[in-house]
């Protein structure tokens, strides 16, 4: 039994593909305890198994061996996923992948239509979040009228229609300009602290990492697993210019010092 | 005017290209048998609708087309969604298909024509044959082309195989099968019109093929022109059932500036 304080909780969990080649271990044996409300950024350089390990925790690949909890519940019962486990998840990748044939109001209410939620509400619930995420008025559009820090933005939305307790996020602002990306971390920070939800989110990015953790972990690669674990204790909400403070550079170097070590 | 140059070049072109076809014909004294003028042309297509059967060849043909589109459409649709997503039925199927794309579709008219005489049949099949691979083709391509990353949203969302077929599936392969029916319908006509060169006694490929016999090329021309318009009038229409299906899509958008 896991204890009802944890989000979400990794027990020796072990990632193997097999290629043409042999057998590629992405992920070692890992153990990971994530705490309800926490926002948790795993950092690393490509091929740490950072998406991989969010891709577990998203039951979008199962794990080779060990466990998943969500919220207590275990992820995987053989080759099927727990629906129970899986509605608690919400999940933004690194494309906003929203589907081109529906509107924005249309594409943030899918997981909502996909539940059987009548139309009048569930659009009702697809406004509101727009203006949360902050691309109200845009609802009618289609999403290839919208630039991509909106479609973005439209992406969070769709995932937290369904009022998920745990948002998983695979590099979301990738593919943003430096600046777009800036005013995303400011915007995911205060959607965060407003919806009361667990984030984990994947980056590449120091910055990024050590602005929007609570605890930055660090992988690193061949095998994929945990570095170290960095507390980030600077007080919320954050604003952008704490990137000037000195500790919050000393913070960047430490990590940039790991990194560069691998 | 300025923003849309080609509303006055292209019915300026039009109106160049007949002129020089009517001075080469009367400047040269080119015999009507060959070339006849584009004034005798329009006369014979003005006679030409006014005579009560032509709109009989007009409405056969279209009956024909129409029928053998309908049929490539349901069976290229479904067999292209079955072969798109089953892997071992492309496998399994995949010389045949390949074979039976490469034969040249016209040369089984003459077959059909033995099959299924020199009716109606033997024309809706032979249109339904050639519109078929266009459809069938572009369906599995369309099936094929669903984007990881949209397959990976409806894999989070825990979502059902309706759910993700009626979502993701249909929606992504629309704009692929539509293209496969414009090009089919095009087909299709074409298919008819052969069919009924070679059999029959109706439709406008065998008004075509009467008056070449009469040596009343003018007429020939005519029938040429209005094959073009009801052409024209097929494409047309599956170009704005695309427009209503797909507005989401680029093909959709409306030019601006």
């Amino acid at each position: 039994m896991t204890p009802p304080t944890s989000a979400i909780t990794l027990h020796a969990v072990e990632k193997r593909f097999d290629t043409d080649t042999g057998t590629v271990q992405a992920l070692a044996p890992t153990n990971l305890d994530i705490a309800a409300r926490e926002l948790i950024v795993l950092l690393g350089p490509s091929g740490c198994g950072k998406t991989t390990l969010l891709r577990l925790v998203a039951g979008l690949i199962a794990p080779t061996t060990g466990a998943v909890h969500v919220n207590g519940t275990e992820l995987w019962h053989g080759t099927t996923r727990a629906e129970a486990a899986i509605r608690d998840l919400g999940v933004v990748f690194q494309d906003a992948n929203l589907f081109p044939w529906y509107s924005i109001e249309q594409n943030i209410a899918l997981p909502l239509a996909l539940r059987g939620i009548p139309q009048r509400p569930r659009l009702q619930r697809a406004r509101e979040l727009a203006t949360l995420v902050g691309i109200a008025g845009f609802e009618k559009r289609w999403p290839r009228e919208l630039s991509g820090g909106m479609r973005q933005r439209a992406a969070i939305a769709r995932a937290l229609s369904t009022e998920p307790s745990i948002l998983l996020m695979d590099e979301p602002f990738g593919a943003l300009d430096a600046m777009t990306r800036d005013t995303m971390n400011l915007e995911l920070q205060r959607i965060w602290m407003q919806t009361a939800c667990t984030i984990v989110l994947v980056t590449h990015s120091i910055t990024e990492a050590v602005f929007l953790a609570d605890r930055v972990v660090l992988l690193s690669p061949r095998p994929g697993r945990i570095d170290s674990i960095t507390h980030v204790n600077f007080p919320r909400p954050r604003p952008v210019d704490i990137q000037a403070d000195p500790m919050f550079a000393a913070l960047c170097g430490t990590l940039r010092q790991r990194l560069d070590a691998m | 005017m300025r923003r849309h140059p080609e509303w006055i070049a292209t019915p300026l072109l039009l109106i160049l290209l007949l002129a020089t076809w009517q001075i080469y014909v009367v400047h040269w004294h080119v015999s009507p048998f060959i070339l006849p003028p584009p004034t005798a042309v329009w006369s014979a297509f003005v006679y030409l609708l006014q005579t009560p059967s032509t709109w009989a060849h007009i409405a056969i043909t279209l009956k024909e087309t129409l029928g053998g589109f309908i049929i490539a459409a349901i069976t290229g649709i479904l067999l292209g969604v079955a072969v798109g997503k089953f892997a071992w039925l492309e496998r399994t199927l995949d010389p045949f298909i390949i074979a039976s794309q490469v034969v040249p579709k016209v040369a089984l008219v003459p077959l059909f024509i033995v099959w299924f005489g020199f009716g109606s049949t033997s024309k809706i099949l032979i249109s339904a044959v050639i519109a078929f691979f266009p459809i069938f083709t572009n369906t599995v391509l369309g099936v094929k082309s669903i984007e990881p990353g949209h397959t990976d949203v409806m894999t989070s969302l825990n979502a059902s195989r309706l759910a993700r077929f009626r979502h993701l599936e249909l929606p992504s392969a629309a704009p692929y099968i539509l293209t496969g029916m414009e090009v089919g319908i095009v087909l299709a006509i074409i298919g008819c019109v052969v069919a009924q060169f070679l059999g029959g006694n109706a439709g406008l490929g065998y008004l075509l093929v009467a008056e070449m016999n009469a040596y009343q090329t003018d007429l020939l021309f005519a029938v040429i022109l209005l094959l073009t318009l009801v052409g024209f009038a097929c494409y047309a229409t599956i170009g704005a059932t695309r427009r209503l299906m797909i507005p989401w899509h680029e093909s959709a958008r409306r030019r601006v500036g």
